[in-house]
């Protein structure tokens, strides 16, 4: 797809060019900044654990920064970053100009001002609630819903006037996912339906659509872009991206009361959750056997790719952290997991290992092209092994530490017990917290360096934006 | 646009349907659950300090639902349906740091240990990783007319004047007072198909069975479980909180008596080696077998250097039947 759609734009206009560049930018610069601030309180909690006395005081409480860390996570970086390639992706598979400028960067101040306005609210301790995801008060929330819509409007109308017959299978995770993405938040935000149990039930809904129907499709639509792109080549099966599409839509809703087992949510609700957790592996493996297909007799690549390289890592991530879900939501292993640090390592599992790995893989792919600048090597590279062996160590030492955790409840042990035998894989987490953290500064380096810093090489451009280097 | 309208028209229209399957009705069906027998509402002051508690995020760490497993018996029993009628927001929680505290309030009712706890936590419970919240107490002078003062150990008792609790401390004590599991009617059991939820009275089995033999290792572990927040691993109890049991007469009396009650029964307002400690001790009667109370007091009374005769089961259950 790559040759004949570069001839095309290269017809677009200068003006769509840079500033779909700055947008895409934008985007990009508006995430990092998020996403250093939400791993910098990611390691002030996690040394909490050592040592709790240390920070003390309302404002640096552990159980207000908690949801400012993972709010700002999900909300501030990796929800701001996925729009702003899903705005390049749509704008290039489409070959059109963006629907509407005006709108993308309205949509990206209100982002920033509900994360920021978030993140006051919770850290003076305004919170709906402890609903994992959902803390921030409703106002605010309707504030990120607005720009939720806005995007939804923006991505639907530049696909609708694509010049390409056929829409790239790319938009169709990227569109679904913000339309979908406004019905979870409406769900979430309306009032009169949710008290004590029904709560729950919601909880259960929300906790995991949030993740799954936003974060997955959007990053798996970069995928199905980025990857062929790298590669130069098309995706292995068209067919089973689109049959991935569907089952995941059909599936994936369904499993979130798997959060609840053993609640006293009613049992026929915990076990579809279940069954469809199990019934999960189809989109995903389907989703993951494409990608890794996508790659065959190519893995070498990644030598001299480390967009390719990051990808690489976000479809392992999206393999493993999912089918982990999967084995975790069956009563026999949630009875020792549920509860633990196991599903901390499960959630940065896919945040990280999946979600934030193809984020950057994108960005590191993408965003060269939309402003025709690059980052270093060591750049690159330092991201890479601090992120990859930084979150190995993290994901590692709470799986651990949490299966000893629960196995110490069910020994009997007294409670203390289990706070004691934590200590070592809390350490060992604050070391992989470390490395990541220092990873995602060389990432803002980075992105400095692919926006406004000087550019690591001039040539080659990305054939798209021949036209303005021969000016 | 015919194609566009499908794919992203039809997608939305699926999950709008099982949106509204999986999120919504369920949702507005289990709003409805009627509450238990004996759940009531808050009142205005525990309502207070639940806010404290979600502001906090308390529930980050601990959880508010006890499930039907043999691990969280510690905790109480399974939580049914009912008991969440009057909790918007809901706190059940997804991680345990931290204890479960669905029935700390019966769990731990002492008011002055929350209050020393939640001060300073490693001030009880030395391996605790807990947050201090100590900037919810006023360190005074004198404590005003009403107010208690916190027992505080001279480590963490600040150089000057006395720690009285503010008003959030308060309230959020008043909050964690009033987590008690409400008792289920016995006709009421688990859901099919889950374990019985455990009960008071233990199986005749289990009291029968160590008739005799004192077992240390379980003596400990159920002093560690039961007793060691207050009256800490050492038994040096927490000077002018709670008293110590190390050397404590009572535990090296001949005549177990009184020590039998003590743990039975519980106590308030004792004067134990010229000291009068104003913090209540929970009666563990009900909680408790007799074997288990036997394993209790004898490890108390062989260890530290402690010298008290043994008791046996036996003694426990005759003094049960004496009553209070």
């Amino acid at each position: 797809m790559t040759q004949a759609m570069s001839k095309d734009l290269s017809r677009e206009s200068k003006h769509d060019d840079s500033e779909l560049g700055r947008i895409v930018s934008g985007y990009t610069i508006s995430a990092t900044g998020w996403l250093v601030f939400a791993t910098f309180i990611g390691i002030v909690l996690a040394y909490k654990f050592g040592a709790p006395d240390f920070a003390p005081g309302p404002w640096l409480t552990f159980g207000r920064l908690r949801p400012i860390h993972t709010n700002a996570t999900f909300y501030g970086w990796a929800s701001i970053a996925l729009i702003g390639l899903s705005y390049y992706v749509a704008v290039r598979s489409c070959r059109t100009p963006l629907y509407s400028t005006r709108l993308a960067w309205i949509g990206l101040a209100l982002l920033n001002v509900a994360a920021l306005a978030g993140t006051i609210a919770l850290d003076l301790g305004y919170s709906a609630g402890d609903l994992e995801y959902r803390e921030w008060p409703w106002p605010i929330r309707l504030i990120f819903l607005a720009a939720l819509a806005m995007t939804a409007w923006n991505l639907v109308a530049t696909v609708a006037q694509r010049t390409t017959e056929d829409i790239y299978l790319s938009n169709w995770y990227t569109m679904g996912g913000v339309l979908w993405t406004c019905i979870v938040a409406i769900v979430a935000i309306l009032p009169w339906y949710q008290y004590g149990l029904g709560q729950v039930a919601v909880s259960g809904y929300y906790m995991h659509n949030a993740v799954g129907m936003w974060f997955t499709p959007l990053a798996l639509g970069i995928f199905y872009y980025a990857l062929p792109k790298l590669l130069n080549r098309p995706i292995y099966s068209y067919a089973l991206g689109v049959f991935a599409f569907w089952t995941n839509l059909v599936f994936y809703p369904i499993i979130g009361t798997h959060h609840f087992l053993f609640s006293p949510l009613p049992w026929w609700l915990q076990t579809t959750a279940i069954v469809f957790s199990v019934a999960m592996l189809v989109p995903v493996l389907g989703g993951s056997a494409n990608f890794l297909l996508t790659m065959r007799g190519r893995f070498g690549d990644m030598r001299h790719s480390y967009p390719l390289a990051f990808i690489f890592i976000g479809v392992v991530g999206y393999l493993v952290g999912s089918t982990q879900g999967t084995v975790e939501a069956f009563r026999s292993l949630q009875e020792v997991w549920h509860l633990t640090n196991f599903t901390v390592g499960h959630s940065h599992l896919t945040m990280y290992g999946f979600v934030s790995f193809a984020i950057w893989g994108g960005i590191y792919a993408l965003l060269p092209s939309a402003t025709g600048k690059y980052p270093g090597h060591v750049g690159l590279a330092l991201h890479f092994w601090m992120a990859v062996v930084g979150s190995f160590i993290y994901v590692i030492a709470l799986s651990i530490g949490g299966t000893f955790q629960g196995l110490d409840w069910i020994s009997g042990l007294p409670f203390i017990q289990s706070v004691i035998d934590m200590q070592p894989y809390y350490v060992w987490r604050g070391v992989g917290g470390v490395l990541m953290f220092l990873s995602h500064l060389v990432f803002a380096w980075n992105v400095w360096r692919m926006t406004f810093g000087r550019s690591a090489r001039v040539i080659p451009l990305a054939p798209a934006l021949a036209d303005r280097v021969s000016v | 646009m015919n194609k566009l309208l499908l794919i992203a028209g039809g997608s939305t229209l699926i999950y709008a349907g099982l949106a509204l399957a999986m999120g919504v009705l369920p949702g507005i069906m289990l709003s409805l659950t009627p509450s238990g027998p004996g759940v009531k509402p808050l009142t205005a002051d525990e309502a207070e300090g639940r806010e404290v508690y979600v502001a906090n995020g308390c529930s980050y760490c601990h959880t508010q639902q006890v499930r039907p497993l043999n691990q969280d018996k510690v905790f109480g029993r399974p939580s049914a349906p009912g008991d969440f009628a009057y909790q918007t927001p809901e706190l059940l929680g997804s991680e345990r740091t931290g204890p479960d505290l669905t029935n700390i309030g019966a769990r731990q009712p002492s008011d002055v240990w929350q209050y020393i706890h939640l001060y300073n936590p490693r001030a009880v419970v030395p391996e605790s990783i807990m947050p201090s919240f100590a900037w919810m107490f006023d360190v005074v002078d004198h404590a005003p007319h009403g107010v208690t003062a916190v027992p505080l150990p001279a480590a963490y008792a600040p150089a000057k004047g006395v720690v009285v609790p503010g008003r959030k401390a308060q309230a959020l004590v008043a909050y964690l007072m009033a987590l008690k599991q409400a008792p289920l009617p016995t006709a009421q059991a688990a859901p099919a198909g889950l374990p019985q939820p455990a009960t008071a009275t233990p199986p005749p089995a289990a009291a029968e069975k160590s008739a005799g033999a004192y077992d240390p290792a379980q003596g400990k572990q159920l002093f560690t479980e039961k007793c060691a927040v207050c009256h800490q691993a050492g038994g040096t109890g927490v000077p002018g909180a709670f008293p110590p049991l190390k050397g404590n007469a009572a535990v090296n009396d001949a005549d177990p008596t009184a020590h039998i009650h003590t743990v039975l029964h519980g106590a308030q307002g004792l004067t134990i080696g010229g000291v009068k400690y104003s913090a209540a001790m929970p009666e563990f009667g009900s909680m408790l077998s007799d074997a288990d109370i036997a394993a209790i007091i004898n490890y108390e009374r062989s260890t530290w250097g402690n010298h008290g005769h043994m008791v046996t089961v036996e003694q426990v259950a005759a003094e049960r039947a004496k009553g209070k």
